[in-house]
């Protein structure tokens, strides 16, 4: 799918989620190139978060995902996180009557988390240590859903609207701190403002209705403007 | 004046054996969403094995404090073990039905009382424990029952361990999150059951702890007793807030105090009703309880 060929390290397959009634994902399949940002997009209520929590294991789904060589269909969620898969939740859900430091005591999974580069990226969190999380801003909350997707070693993120809610100085800075990210680990990252995926995504999938419609390379995809309406129902920003 | 002391101090031990209960129920459902209705065959199981031990193992050991605390010790192992069971063979292959855990946990307590029953007959058992426990103490011219001294003090201990579990271990600061959002425990590579089934045994020791000193309380055990404990708890744990262990203190102590103070200065009977009363006026007034957690348990 990326002009420069790269190993796949995440595989979807014929995904299928019900939720209720609903059939949300209706045979998704993709694959996720080994490092850099694949951007999954769509009009809202496509079924984008459903897809990344179907990968986790957090709804219930048919189908097959694999991580490298390994099936992680039949396992349980907190097993396939220990894989290595990392998750930056849509709407943060941080632990409000935690505080930040405990918030970041919970995520560690690693022998050594690493504290040293969550501080070095995010220096008010350790200001902030003995905060309750809930009483943070928005802004503030996303910096601890990040920074505990940071304390491990994680080979794929699955990075959920990481920009929704906040001021446009704040977006800036969580882009600055995504391609952070992404020099660490290979990052599936939905995201609804364009300008932040230009800027992060080698890849793009888009799905509607829980369908893939298109994959491809994200700045060929993000040039068409004619395209980008019809898919995604906006300008091209 | 001596009359309301012995009320409080009275309405006091009994809330404490009402928070015992409730300490567990609101811990179960705060994390897990599951309304144990079976709670209360934890508290026959304190109850009936500090009973049969103190009568079929302790019954040569002759001092009868060394012989109740042994087999109270034993009675509090066997709720703690039973309750960890219950929760991994009937509540753990059905969790997220609520429906079937409701009906699961209801056909439990009312087998297990039924199984108490038809081993040991529906008499009530009495309880031997030292004679210092019936001896009262005078506290403002009170002569106030021992036995509530020690209540009081074993529910105010069992609320500071659980606090500084909660606070101070890491299985503490899982079961404080998995309250808030159990699913993003999960999410961050916790097996959150094994909270689940330590929670199960916490609250049938704390249960199991509130079986022995009903026993104390009442003098007697019987197969029933478990489960009209267990409403009055059931009403606690509302009114203190689901999940929260300090708004179940505080509600236990309100529970406790407004039936005694009720049936004493009306009429017998009417502290029960005045109790649902509360209930109603808490959950118009404040429908999370003093202390719910806004979010709640999700799944």
């Amino acid at each position: 799918m990326s002009a420069v060929a790269t190993r796949t390290l995440l595989s979807v397959r014929d995904l299928h989620v019900y939720l209720g009634q609903s059939h949300v994902l209706q045979g998704v399949s993709f694959d996720v190139p080994e490092g850099g940002v694949t951007a999954l997009l769509g009009r809202n209520g496509v079924g984008k978060t459903t897809t990344l929590r179907a990968i986790l294991g957090l709804v219930d789904r048919r189908g097959s995902v694999t991580l490298g060589d390994e099936e992680l269909t039949a396992l349980q969620t907190h097993r396939i996180v220990r894989r290595s898969v990392g998750y930056v939740p849509e709407d943060r859900d941080v632990f409000a009557g935690l505080t930040v430091a405990e918030n970041l005591r919970l995520a560690e999974r690693d022998q050594e988390p690493r504290y040293d580069l969550v501080y070095d990226i995010f220096p008010e969190l350790e200001r902030r240590a003995r905060q309750r999380a809930g009483t943070l801003s928005g802004g503030q909350q996303q910096m601890v859903a990040i920074a505990r997707a940071l304390l491990n070693d994680n080979r794929v993120l699955l990075v959920d609207e990481p920009t929704k809610g906040l001021a446009p100085a704040l977006v800036s800075e969580v882009a600055r701190v995504l391609e952070r990210l992404a020099e660490l680990a290979t990052v599936l990252l939905v995201e609804q403002n364009l300008g932040v995926v230009r800027h992060l995504a080698r890849d793009a999938i888009v799905l509607d209705q829980g369908r893939v419609v298109h994959m491809g390379d994200a700045h060929e995809l993000l040039a068409q403007p004619e395209l980008v309406r019809r898919l995604l129902s906006v300008g091209a920003a | 004046m001596s009359t309301f002391v012995l009320l409080t101090i009275t309405g006091l031990g009994l809330g404490a054996m009402y928070f015992l209960i409730a300490s567990g129920l609101s811990l179960i459902y705060g994390l897990m969403g599951v309304l144990n209705f079976a709670h209360g065959a934890f508290i026959t199981v304190g109850s009936y094995g500090t009973w049969w031990t103190s009568e079929h193992v302790f019954g040569g050991v002759h001092s009868t404090l060394l012989r109740f605390l042994l087999s109270a010790l034993l009675g509090l192992a066997f709720g703690g073990i039973f309750a960890a069971l219950v929760e991994l063979v009937l509540i753990r292959p059905l969790y997220a039905r609520h429906i079937e855990q409701v009906l699961v946990t209801v056909g439990l307590q009312l087998a297990f009382v039924a199984l108490v029953t038809g081993i040991w007959g529906p008499d009530a058992k009495t309880f031997v424990v030292p004679v210092w426990l019936h001896a009262t103490t005078d506290v403002g011219g009170a002569h106030i029952p021992n036995d509530r001294w020690i209540e009081i003090a074993a529910a105010a201990a069992v609320l500071a361990l659980l606090q500084l579990f909660l606070r101070k271990t890491r299985y503490g600061l899982i079961i404080r999150a998995g309250v808030e959002n159990r699913a993003m425990v999960q999410a961050l590579g916790i097996d959150v059951r094994k909270a689940f089934t330590l929670v199960f045994a916490i609250g049938g020791i704390a249960a199991a702890i509130a079986g022995v000193l009903s026993g104390v309380y009442f003098n007697v055990v019987a197969p029933d007793q478990g489960t009209s404990l267990l409403i009055f708890a059931f009403i606690v744990v509302v009114i203190g807030g689901l999940g929260s262990i300090g708004g179940s203190a505080l509600a236990a102590v309100v529970v406790g105090l407004t039936q005694q103070y009720t049936n004493y200065y009306g009429s017998a009977g009417v502290g029960d009703m005045i109790v649902v009363l509360l209930l109603a006026l808490v959950l118009l007034a404040r429908p999370r309880g003093f202390a719910g957690a806004v979010t709640g348990a999700r799944a």
